[in-house]
């Protein structure tokens, strides 16, 4: 018989000196060939920013590989490893400076997001899709309403992409469950 | 502010609801009202359920560059031995099947001993350490295990309502083999008189789940003369990637 999955808990308060890291939103240097920035604002149920949240996300690179690379940790300027993690600031804004993450086994490309924060008490997950060319479909967005639809899809700005992250209420996001939680 | 009573009336009746239900939820609400904070900080629409695909099936990868062995001792982080207990923490991180998740990150945060934390934002009037930062990192050996040296956190106050106090606990953040197993949890000590007045607890409404969270005093882990130990093991969710293919081991797509 499978064991039973511990339980999460809330991020809490104090996280900020223990998870955020030198070079934590840097998958790549900003200004790097082929940088885009993935940003967006986390808000709640009254609309209204989250301060104390905590994203990450987790990608392929553009050729639509996953990498395996250590080094997350500790960048080197060099190794894209796909893991990001940006806590939110005063105005609730989280950024990434990343590489557009490329198709996986012909899938549309989306960052993997998972979001933490005071308040909440276990972890949220959702999917950041970049833009969608006209017609385009997979499973999960096909699975999901219509009108909710695009809180899973990014939009173009100057310099990458925008994804609003909505915990409650008006637009809130789409948030998923995996077989087995 | 609400009383503590008028809190944990609020937690029974939960709780009796909860029982005459009858349906076992072995995850934390995310809409649990007597943690106040949750209030406009959780989804209202079901989670909508969603097969993994891509990089979902796959997890970051973390090396001997990322972590420095020293990283796992908060106990000689600042030059000086921090005040009050000290104590190995150890267990093992497993997937939903059981088996060991290898070489994964670990990262741990807590309060010091008088229960404050290194935060500006820890108002609580109690005495910093200089000597105590709380905060860790490990990478899990070849069976899944995690080990690191530190001191017995306090229980700290909070605003949730009038004399509210966190039952002593230890952040724990986690990555499995596939990105769907990320967590982030809290550990607590056995016995703690602040269980049941505790509204983060408590919103684990299955009390063999929330028992899951508790650790182990184990006397073969305490060491003479130098520190205490307490064992906490970790089960992630299912992992799919073996479900859904032959598993190649360390395969990537
Ligand atoms: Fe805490």
């Amino acid at each position: 018989m499978s064991p039973t999955p511990t339980p999460g808990q809330t991020v809490g308060p104090f996280f900020h000196y223990a998870l955020p890291y030198d070079g934590d939103r840097d998958l790549v240097a900003p200004g790097s060939p082929g940088a885009v920035r993935l940003h967006g604002t986390v808000s709640d149920g009254d609309g209204a920013p989250v301060p104390d949240a905590l994203v990450e996300i987790w990608q392929a690179g553009p050729d639509g590989r996953v990498v395996a690379r250590s080094g997350s940790l500790r960048r080197d300027g060099h190794t894209f490893t796909g893991f990001g993690r940006s806590s939110t600031d005063r105005e609730g804004a989280y950024t990434f400076t990343t590489l557009a993450p490329g198709a996986v086994d012909g899938g549309l490309p989306f960052f993997a997001v998972t979001v933490f924060a005071r308040g909440l008490l276990n972890r949220l997950f959702t999917r950041a899709y970049l833009p969608l060319a006209d017609g385009a479909t997979d499973p999960l967005l096909a699975s999901v309403p219509a009108d909710r639809r695009s809180t899973l899809v990014c939009t173009a700005d100057t310099h990458g992409f925008v994804f609003d992250i909505r915990l409650m209420g008006d637009g809130e996001t789409v948030f998923l469950r995996f077989p087995g939680q | 502010m609400e009383t503590q009573a008028e809190i944990s009336d609020e937690i029974a009746k939960i709780s009796r609801e909860y029982d005459e239900a009858g349906q076992v939820e072995t995850q934390p609400r995310v809409d649990y009202p007597p943690y106040r904070s949750s209030l406009l900080r959780h989804p209202t629409k079901d989670l909508h359920q969603a097969d993994p695909e891509g990089v979902e099936l796959w997890a970051p990868v973390f090396g001997r560059r990322d972590v420095d062995p020293l990283e796992s001792d908060l106990t000689i982080q600042r030059g000086g031995d921090p005040i009050g207990e000290r104590m190995v923490v150890t267990g093992r991180v497993l997937d939903g099947e059981g088996r060991p998740v290898r070489r994964q990150l670990v990262e741990i945060w807590q309060a010091n001993a008088g229960g404050r934390y290194v935060h500006q934002r820890d108002q609580h009037p109690a005495a910093l350490d200089p000597h105590f930062t709380g905060m860790g990192r490990c990478l899990t050996d070849d069976d899944g295990r995690y080990s690191f040296t530190t001191i017995k956190p306090g229980p700290y106050p909070w605003r949730n309502h009038r004399n509210a106090w966190r039952p002593a606990h230890i952040h724990f953040s986690l990555f499995g083999t596939e990105f769907t197993q990320r967590m982030v949890t809290q550990m607590y000590f056995p016995g703690d008189p602040l269980f049941a007045l505790d509204p983060i607890y408590q919103a684990i409404l299955d009390p063999a789940a929330r028992d899951r969270l508790v650790a182990t005093y184990d006397h073969d882990l305490t060491q003479p003369e130098w520190s205490t130990g307490y064992r906490w093991d970790i089960v992630l969710t299912g992992s799919h990637r073996t479900l859904m293919e032959a598993d190649t081991e360390g395969g990537v797509a």
